[in-house]
């Protein structure tokens, strides 16, 4: 098998894995080295799949052969899909031929399960080991690993990666034990909570002068959304705990998408992409915006409006916070009028302190006005006037039925 | 009525601005016009007694120096008006007023110069030529930018490619990093570069396998891979043929029958799994 064959079964096998990010690393570039390589800006997507997704890195998995049976995964032990392997010369010189052409900000860099989970961490280590001690390679390096293998290797592979990650795949044990019976909530807990403390150390110890010190700045996981019963509450219980509890940069919501040789235990169809959206944004709510995730999702409604975003929603279910006046109301409750993100916020603050708002000005920094309209008070506009209640409001703001259907993006 | 071409060059305007500004000459007054114009107005005006210059914040200079690089020939006339208004008419703090018709159209230019480094950055493919007798690989590459950044967008590639040797040619300036040396030379008209690389078919390969069919978004791929950078990215050509062979591979996928699961296979490592203790959670 050519190389080029090999590229296609294990970029294919790959392409499940959501993030892209190359941020975020630790400032470096090739000036002084004998490399090629430079990260610590703010990433950089070098091309856009016909899928919207952005291409920042070279995303392959070591092998596709595996041992382990996950239902959703397209390399399952008991697919029947062709498998490959690069060997790690193979991996390395794909990822700085494709680097020196500019085609990628570095390399992302997974596998299946083969012999044993320490066996295949080994070899995946000696990839970015090569590049990093070899190559002299400064570009951006993710790494997955394996929540089975032993602790020293993942030590290993934060040192010479920038972000590694493990996929949580599911939020709870029993979805893990019908879908991925292999897999173990507490096992990868309990590997993300070491990486954590070898991150916060590796962070104090850069504070405190080493400043040359290789080691990954953040870790990050992934689960599946739709290929179960669980709901928007169980994946945002779930990420704001690791969050809280084991610092990570990121949660990415994958949308189960169909496989080729889909397993019997799996649903019929897609969930909606929309679906994976409302997660992402109430997710970025949590991080950015201090909302909790009791007040994006109330007990009583444990799955997220489709119709609408969550900011939305949630100022639907809390009119009495409204309307909020946009030259005397703090920062936090800005951030929390629906239409209104971060950046306006600070411009409206920084506007307010020179001049008065009034709608026009809005408008000019291409803020919606039917959509801030109800929730806001200017120089010259009061909604009291318009008397919306939140009923009315929603029908108002919800996208027509027909635009719904277009919208949703289901497959079925 | 003053007529002043500064060409697309920051400095030139910069001083041409001071001058003015020195004299006290209002922005109704100014026509920035490239010279050839043949303008409508008589351009002719004896000079001032010329003023101390005022101070100027470096915010403003910043956003200057951004919005000079766009490619709209009325970036001088909004620069100079904006300059005027901070420096003459002592609005300090008018950059602040993101609300304001002409600051928020300075903003917008140099959002649009920013993202144009950004893309070129992102959407410059190099082509290997040859290596030197001391094993350094060479590289060339053609971009069309809309904006005048080439000068500005360098010194990234000039960091993350410290050890190759590389040319960058576009209509709106030539940047040349060969051994070690950086210059930067007149724009070229036409694509110098000549044969693909080899290595631009794999790289077609890899685009075509990253991209899940089950998820077509082409509206969300163009906005940020617009139309006009398509035809110097090798792998572009490649999106029309996806998109339409989409729907098809999801419905095969989805009327495949479902596999059924397999017994668990006689494996060591996999029984190892099953022994290890339960770590709370």
């Amino acid at each position: 098998m050519d190389l080029d064959q090999k590229l296609a079964i294990l970029a294919d096998a790959a392409k499940y894995d959501a993030s892209c990010a190359s941020s975020g690393a630790q400032r470096r570039d090739s000036r002084g080295g004998k490399g090629v390589g430079s990260a610590g800006g703010a990433g950089i997507c070098h091309s856009y799949a016909p899928d919207g997704r952005c291409i920042s890195l070279l995303k392959i998995l070591l092998t596709n052969r595996c041992l382990y049976d996950c239902h959703y995964c397209i390399n399952r032990r008991s697919s029947n899909v062709h498998r490959a392997a690069f060997t790690p010369e193979e991996a390395i010189a794909l990822t700085l031929d494709f680097y020196k052409r500019n085609y990628i900000e570095g390399l992302f860099l997974s596998s299946g399960i083969v012999r044993s989970a320490d066996h295949t961490m080994e070899q995946v280590v000696q990839v970015a080991r090569t590049l990093r001690e070899v190559h002299d390679f400064r570009g951006y390096i993710h790494l997955k690993t394996i929540p089975e293998a032993s602790p020293e290797l993942i030590e290993q592979a934060a040192r010479y990666a920038d972000r590694i990650s493990i996929n949580l795949e599911l939020p709870s044990q029993q979805s893990l034990d019908r879908l991925a019976p292999e897999k173990n909530l507490g096992r990868t807990k309990q590997a993300m909570g070491r990486i954590r403390v070898k991150l916060d150390d590796a962070a104090d110890r850069r504070k405190t002068g080493d400043r040359k010190l290789r080691h990954a700045t953040g870790q990050s996981t992934q689960v599946i959304v739709g290929a179960d019963a669980s709901t928007d509450a169980d994946f945002l219980a779930r990420a704001d705990e690791l969050y809280r509890d084991y610092k990570l940069r990121r949660v990415y919501y994958s949308a189960f998408s169909p496989i080729p040789e889909p397993s019997a235990v799996l649903p019929l169809a897609a969930p909606p992409l929309v679906r994976e959206h409302r997660l992402y944004q109430a997710d970025w709510l949590m991080r950015n915006y201090g909302f909790r995730t009791s007040e994006i999702l109330p007990p009583e409604a444990p799955n997220l409006d489709l119709r609408i975003d969550p900011k939305l929603a949630w100022a639907l279910r809390n009119r009495q916070d409204f309307p909020v006046d946009l030259e005397r109301a703090p920062r936090e409750r800005l951030l929390r009028v629906p239409g209104l993100g971060v950046k306006n916020v600070d411009r409206l603050i920084a506007i307010r302190r020179h001049t008065r708002i009034r709608l026009q000005d809005l408008a000019r920094l291409r803020i919606s006005l039917p959509k801030v309209r109800p929730f806001i008070i200017t120089a010259d506009h009061h909604p009291a006037r318009e008397g919306l209640d939140s009923e009315r409001l929603l029908a108002r703001l919800a996208p027509k039925p027909l635009q719904l259907d277009l919208f949703l993006d289901a497959l079925r | 009525m003053r007529c002043v071409d500064p060409g697309d060059d920051f400095d030139s305007w910069r001083q041409a601005a001071r001058g003015l500004l020195a004299e006290g000459v209002p922005p109704g007054e100014v026509i920035w016009e490239p010279r050839d114009g043949g303008g409508l107005f008589e351009c002719h005006e004896a000079p001032r007694e010329a003023r101390p210059v005022p101070v100027v914040p470096p915010v403003f200079l910043e956003l200057a120096r951004n919005v000079a690089c766009h490619a709209d020939p009325r970036r001088w006339g909004l620069l100079y008006r904006l300059l005027w208004r901070v420096a003459v008419l002592g609005n300090r703090g008018l950059l602040e007023i993101a609300s304001d018709p002409d600051v928020m159209k300075a903003r917008t230019m140099e959002k649009n110069v920013r993202r144009e480094i950004h893309k070129m950055h992102a959407f410059v493919r190099f082509r290997k030529t040859g290596e030197t007798e001391e094993g350094r690989e060479r590289f060339v590459a053609w971009f069309e930018p809309e904006h005048h950044i080439v000068g500005v967008a360098s010194p990234f590639f000039r960091k993350r490619f410290a050890n190759m040797d590389w040319s960058i040619f576009t209509p709106k300036g030539c940047a040349h990093w060969i051994g070690g040396e950086f210059r930067l030379g007149p724009g070229v008209a036409a694509d110098p570069c000549g044969d693909a690389d080899a290595l631009e078919e794999i790289w077609r390969t890899y685009y075509r396998s990253i991209f899940n069919p089950a998820r077509l978004k082409l509206k969300a791929m163009q906005s940020e891979m617009p139309k006009r950078y398509w035809k110097n990215l090798p792998e572009a050509g490649l999106i029309e043929e996806l998109s339409r062979g989409s729907t098809t591979r999801v419905e095969g996928m989805l009327a495949e029958p479902a596999r059924e699961v397999r017994p668990l296979p006689k494996n060591a490592y996999l029984e190892s799994l099953r022994k290890l203790p339960e770590s709370g959670g």
